[in-house]
C-alpha cells in the first residue's frame, strides 16, 4: 500500500507540476501573441490608465491626454479639432489608432524600448509611467491656410521645405473631428464612425497621401525634367507645337485648349511650351523621348515608390508597355499616370532643391516623457534627380509660369515663386481635378507646394490656376512668415 | 520507583519534538503575507474601511485559536497543513476584496449602487470554516473511529450529491444544478460529499481489498480483476455519470470518480484498476460529447477557443488574457483586470491572481499545494492503519486532483469544468468542507507522527474504558 501512495503522490505533483509549465507557456511564450489580440482589451486599457504623451508642432501641443474622473483615467483631447486631423489620426477605445498616433503609438504609450531609463527611474520613485511626446515639423499657420483654402472642397494639400524634406502641410478636405472618435464613451465613438463611413464625401480618407489621381499638366515637369536630362533639350530649345496633333495609331487627336499652336510656324521653345501649357509640343516630346525615358525620370522624383513619413502614401504610378498615342497622353499626364498629392509636391521639390529629391518626414524630434530629447530627424536625400543646371533651367521655366504663362495666381509680390498648373480630365461627364504645384525661394531655402483639388473641388469651372494657385499661394505665404 | 524510571526512559527515547512552535511563526507568516497583499490592494485601488481591518484582525484570531487547538488535541500533527493552508486562504481574501474595489468602482462610474463586499461574507465563513475545523478535531480523536461510519457516510455522501435535484431547494446556477438553498442560505452539497465519500470509500475498500486484488487472467502482463468483482466500480461510474447528467456537473463527476479510483488502486495494488477505470472515463467522456450539448461546447471550446472569443470562448479567451497580462512577474496587486474575467472571485480566482501575481506568484501558489499533497501523502504513508492510509491518500487526492482540474480548466490545459480552488476560491461550501478536510488530515497526521507509546495508550484506554 506505501509504494501505492507513493506512486500516487508523484502522480498528483505530476499534475501539479503540469499544471506550472503550463502557465509558464502562457505567461511567458504565449504571453506577447495573446497581448496582440484584436479584442483584447487588457492592452488598450492599460495604454489609457497611463498619461499618453502629446503630439507637438512647435511648442504647441495638437493631442495631449488629459485626466478625467472615469474608469479610463486619462481622455485624448485634440485641441485644434479637425485642422490636423489627417496628421494626428484618431486614438479610439472601439477602433484602434490611426495617424501618428497608430505609427508612433509605442513612444506616445510610454512603451518604446529607448524609455527603458526614464521607465526604471519612474518606478523608483514610483512615479505613474507616462507616455513620450513626438514633435512634428509641420508649420501651424501653412496648415490652417491650407484647410482654410480647402475649406468647402474636397482635396489634398502637402507643402514641403525642398531642401530637408520636412513637411509643413499636410491637409486633407473634407476632414473630422477626432475628438468625437476618441471619446470614452464607445455609443458615441460608434455612432461618429458609421456617420463618417457612410459619408460620400469620405472624411476620414487621408487624400495627400492615399489617393493617387492623374497629375494632369503638372506632369509636364517631369516630361520636361526628362527632355532636359536627355542632353538633347535645353530651355530654348525650339520643339514642334501644333494647335492640334493626330494620335498616332487612332482616329483621334490631341489638341491644344484653345484650339491654336502654341507659336509661329506651328513652333516654340520649351520654355514658352511649359508657361503656356502646350499639350501638343509635349506630347510629341513625350513620343520623342520614348516611355522608357519618362518612367525613369518618373521613378527618379518617386513615383513607384512608397513613402514611410511615418504615416505611409500610396504608390504613384507611370504606366509601361505604352504605344505612341498612350505615351503621347502620359507625358501631359493622363491615361494611366496616377500620382499622389505628395508626389507631385516632391516634383516640385526636386526641382527647387537644385534637383535633389528630399526623403519626406513629418517626426521631427522623439523625446522621452520627461521631455530629453531622444531622437532628432535627420535630413536625408531620396537621390539626385537631375543635374544643378538642368533644375535650375526648370526653375527658371517654373518662375516663367507664374510670371508670364498660366500660373499667375501663383504670384507673390518680393518672392521668386515658380509654379505648374493642371487640369486633369476625367471619364466623360466627371469634371476635372485642378492641379497646382509650386515652389518659392525663401530665406530658409524653398518651399514646395502641391494643391489637388478633386473634381475641381465642386467648381464648375476648373482650373489649376483658377481655383488651386490662390490655395498655394496662402500656405506659401503662411509658411514664409515663421 | 525503577518500573516508572524506565517508562520515563521509554518515553524520552520516544519523545519527538512537536514542532508547533514552527506552525505558529509560520501561521503569523502567513497571516502578514496577507495583511500586506490587502495594503497593497487598499494602495492601488485607493479604498479604505475599517472592515477591512475587522476582517484583518479576525482572520488572524481565529487562526490563533486554531492553532491552539492543533496544539492541545493534535500536538504531534504536521506544522506545515495548517499555515498551508491559512496562506492560500488569506490570499484568496485579499483578491476577492481586489475584485470588491473593482466591482465598487464600477458601481461608482454607473452611478448605481456599490454592493456589499463579498470579502466580507468569506471572511464569516472562514471563520465557520475554522470553527469547524476545530470541532473536528476536538470531537475525532482518533481518525479509526471513522470507519464505523463508513456505510453512513457513503449514504448520506450520496444523498448529499443528489440533494440539488431535489425541487424546492435545488438551485440552477450558470446551467448546472449543485446548488441548494434553504432559508436564504445557499450551499453546495456537492463539497462535502467529496469528503464523506472518500470516507465511505477507504473504509469500504479496506475490507474489500484482498478480493478485488484477486488475478482472474493476465493480459500484456498486468493482471486482471475478476468479472464479478467489478461491481463496486461500475457503481460508481454510474453515479459519477449521474452527477454528469442530471446535475451538468463535470468538475465533481470526475472529481468523485478520480477519488474512487485513486482508492481503488491503492487499497489492492492493482494498476489494471486505474486502467479500466480510465477507459470508463474516456468511454464515458466519449458518450457524454456525443449525447449532451453543453458537454461539446465545453469540448469544442477547449481546442478552439478562439473560434468565438465573444460567445461561448469568452471565460477562457480573457482568462488567457489575464495571464499573458500578467506576465512574468505580475501587474502588482490592483494594478491588472481581473474583473474582465467572468467569476473571477469563484472558478477563475487562478486567473485573477496569475494576472496581479504573475507566473512568480502563481507557481508559488502552486507550490503551496504541492506542499499540502506531499505532506498528506506523508501522513497517508506514515500512519500505521490501512484505513488510515487509504484516508489520508484519499483525502490528498481529492485535494490535488480538484486543484488540477479548476486551474487544468481556467488555463486551457484540459476542458473547463466547473469548481472552486481550494481555499482560494470565493464560496462558503468549498471553505468549509476544505477546512474540515484539512483538520481530518491534520488528525491523521498526528496519529502518523506521535510516539508508538502514547498510541498504545490510547488503545488500551480505548479496550477498557
Amino acid at each position: 500500500m506505501i509504494r501505492q501512495i507513493n506512486r500516487v503522490t508523484a502522480g498528483l505533483i505530476f499534475l501539479l507540476v503540469a499544471l506550472i509549465v503550463n502557465i509558464s507557456y502562457i505567461q511567458v511564450f504565449q504571453a506577447k501573441s495573446l497581448r496582440s489580440q484584436g479584442n483584447n482589451q487588457r492592452v488598450l486599457l492599460a495604454e489609457y490608465t497611463r498619461q499618453r504623451g502629446p503630439i507637438l508642432i512647435g511648442s504647441q501641443s495638437l493631442a495631449e491626454s488629459i485626466s478625467t474622473t472615469d474608469s479610463l483615467t486619462y481622455l485624448r483631447k485634440y485641441t485644434v479639432g479637425s485642422d490636423f486631423a489627417a496628421v494626428t489620426g484618431f486614438y479610439s477605445l472601439v477602433y484602434g489608432a490611426t495617424g501618428i498616433e497608430a505609427k508612433e503609438n509605442d513612444v506616445l504609450a510610454g512603451n518604446d524600448s529607448r524609455f527603458f531609463v526614464d521607465r526604471l527611474q519612474q518606478l523608483i520613485a514610483s512615479r505613474k509611467p507616462k507616455g513620450g511626446a513626438v514633435r512634428l515639423t509641420l508649420n501651424s499657420a501653412a496648415q490652417v491656410a491650407a484647410m482654410n483654402g480647402l475649406a468647402g472642397r474636397t482635396g489634398a494639400v502637402v507643402a514641403i521645405n525642398a531642401s530637408t524634406g520636412e513637411i509643413l502641410a499636410l491637409a486633407s478636405s473634407p476632414s473630422f473631428d477626432p475628438n468625437l472618435l476618441s471619446s470614452h464613451d464607445p455609443a458615441t465613438i460608434k455612432k461618429t464612425y458609421d456617420a463618417l463611413t457612410a459619408d460620400p464625401q469620405e472624411p476620414m480618407l487621408n487624400r495627400p497621401l492615399a489617393l493617387t489621381l492623374p497629375p494632369g499638366s503638372t506632369f509636364k515637369l517631369v516630361t520636361a525634367a526628362a527632355a532636359l536630362e536627355s542632353g538633347k533639350y535645353t530651355m530654348n530649345s525650339v520643339i514642334p507645337a501644333p494647335a492640334s496633333i493626330p494620335l498616332p495609331g487612332s482616329d483621334k487627336t490631341l489638341g491644344n485648349w484653345n484650339h491654336k499652336s502654341c507659336g509661329p510656324g506651328d513652333k516654340t521653345t520649351l520654355k514658352h511650351a511649359l508657361a503656356i501649357s502646350c499639350n501638343t509640343a509635349f506630347a510629341l516630346l513625350g513620343i520623342k523621348l520614348g516611355e522608357q525615358a519618362l518612367y525613369d525620370q518618373a521613378k527618379k522624383f518617386g513615383f513607384e515608390s512608397s513613402f514611410t513619413t511615418p504615416l505611409i502614401s500610396a504608390t504613384s504610378h507611370f504606366p509601361t508597355g505604352l504605344d505612341q498615342a498612350q505615351t503621347a497622353m502620359s507625358a501631359i499626364g493622363q491615361f494611366d499616370v496616377r500620382a499622389t498629392t505628395l508626389q507631385m509636391a516632391l516634383v516640385a521639390a526636386g526641382i527647387a532643391n537644385d534637383g535633389v529629391v528630399m526623403k519626406p518626414y513629418m517626426v521631427s524630434q522623439i523625446m522621452a516623457p520627461n521631455l530629453t530629447v531622444l531622437q532628432n530627424a535627420v535630413p536625408q536625400a531620396l537621390g539626385r534627380v537631375m543635374t544643378t543646371e538642368n533644375a535650375q533651367s526648370l526653375q527658371k521655366m517654373m518662375i516663367e509660369v507664374v510670371t508670364n504663362g498660366t500660373g499667375s495666381n501663383g504670384r507673390i509680390s518680393g518672392v521668386v515663386v515658380g509654379g505648374k498648373t493642371g487640369t486633369a480630365e476625367n471619364k466623360p461627364g466627371e469634371s476635372a481635378h485642378a492641379w497646382f504645384v509650386a515652389f518659392a525661394q525663401t530665406a530658409n531655402g524653398p518651399i514646395a507646394v502641391a494643391v489637388m483639388l478633386q473634381h475641381g473641388g465642386g467648381a464648375t469651372e476648373v482650373s489649376g490656376n483658377g481655383l488651386a494657385a490662390p490655395i498655394a499661394n496662402a500656405v506659401m505665404r503662411a509658411a514664409m512668415k515663421q | 520507583m525503577s518500573g516508572s524510571h524506565t517508562v520515563t526512559e521509554v518515553l524520552r527515547r520516544y519523545t519527538v519534538s512537536t514542532r508547533r512552535s514552527a506552525e505558529l511563526a509560520l501561521l503569523i507568516g502567513a497571516w502578514v503575507l496577507g495583511v500586506f497583499a490587502w495594503i497593497l490592494v487598499d494602495a492601488a485601488t485607493s479604498t479604505t474601511t475599517a472592515g477591512g481591518w475587522i476582517s484583518l484582525i479576525g482572520s488572524g484570531v481565529i487562526l490563533l485559536a486554531a492553532h491552539g487547538v492543533v496544539r492541545k488535541y493534535t500536538p504531534y500533527a504536521d506544522p506545515i497543513l495548517l499555515p498551508a493552508v491559512a496562506t492560500l486562504n488569506l490570499l484568496g481574501l485579499a483578491m476577492i476584496h481586489r475584485l470588491d474595489a473593482a466591482n465598487a468602482a464600477r458601481a461608482l462610474a454607473n452611478g448605481t449602487k456599490i454592493p456589499t463586499p463579498d470579502v466580507y461574507f468569506q471572511v464569516a465563513w472562514m471563520f465557520i470554516g475554522l470553527v469547524l475545523f476545530m470541532g473536528v478535531l476536538i470531537a475525532i480523536s482518533d481518525h479509526r473511529r471513522l470507519q464505523r461510519f463508513t456505510y453512513t457516510s457513503g449514504v448520506v455522501g450520496i444523498i448529499m450529491l443528489f440533494l440539488p435535484l431535489l425541487p424546492g431547494i435545488g438551485n440552477e446556477v450558470n446551467g448546472a444544478k449543485l446548488w441548494i438553498s434553504i432559508a436564504g442560505f445557499t450551499f453546495q452539497p456537492g463539497e462535502l460529499a467529496k469528503i464523506l465519500l472518500t470516507i465511505f470509500f477507504a473504509g469500504f475498500l479496506v475490507t474489500r481489498r484482498h478480493t478485488l486484488a484477486l488475478v482472474h487472467s493476465k493480459l500484456f502482463g498486468v493482471g486482471f480483476p475478476r468479472i464479478k468483482d467489478f461491481g463496486p466500480l461500475v457503481v460508481m461510474w454510474l453515479l459519477a455519470l449521474m452527477v454528469l447528467v442530471f446535475e451538468r456537473d463535470l468538475g465533481t463527476s470526475l472529481l468523485i470518480f478520480g477519488i474512487f479510483i485513486v482508492l481503488l488502486y491503492v487499497a489492492t495494488g492493482r494498476r489494471s484498476w486505474v486502467i479500466i477505470g480510465s477507459l470508463l472515463l474516456i468511454f464515458g467522456a466519449a458518450a457524454a460529447y456525443k449525447m449532451f450539448g453543453h458537454v461539446r461546447i465545453r469540448f469544442d471550446v477547449w481546442l478552439h477557443p478562439f473560434a468565438d472569443p465573444q460567445g461561448t470562448g469568452f471565460q477562457i479567451v480573457q482568462s488567457l488574457y489575464g495571464f499573458a497580462n500578467g506576465g512574468l512577474f505580475g501587474t502588482g496587486w490592483g494594478q491588472g483586470y481581473p474583473q474582465l474575467v467572468p467569476f473571477a472571485k469563484t472558478d477563475f480566482i487562478t486567473s485573477a491572481l496569475g494576472e496581479e501575481l504573475g507566473l512568480v506568484g502563481l507557481t508559488a501558489i502552486l507550490l503551496i499545494y504541492a506542499i499540502i499533497v506531499e505532506r498528506g501523502a506523508r501522513a497517508a504513508v506514515a500512519t500505521r492503519d490501512p484505513f488510515g492510509n487509504l484516508l489520508a491518500i484519499g483525502l490528498t487526492a481529492a485535494l490535488g486532483i480538484q486543484t488540477f482540474i479548476v486551474v487544468g480548466g481556467v488555463t486551457k490545459l484540459i476542458p473547463l469544468t466547473g469548481l472552486t480552488t481550494p481555499f482560494l476560491s470565493y464560496g462558503g461550501s468549498s471553505l468549509v468542507a476544505n477546512y474540515i478536510l484539512i483538520a481530518l488530515l491534520i488528525r491523521i497526521s498526528n496519529a502518523a507522527r506521535s510516539p508508538e507509546i502514547e498510541q498504545n495508550v490510547e488503545l488500551i484506554s480505548e479496550v477498557n474504558p
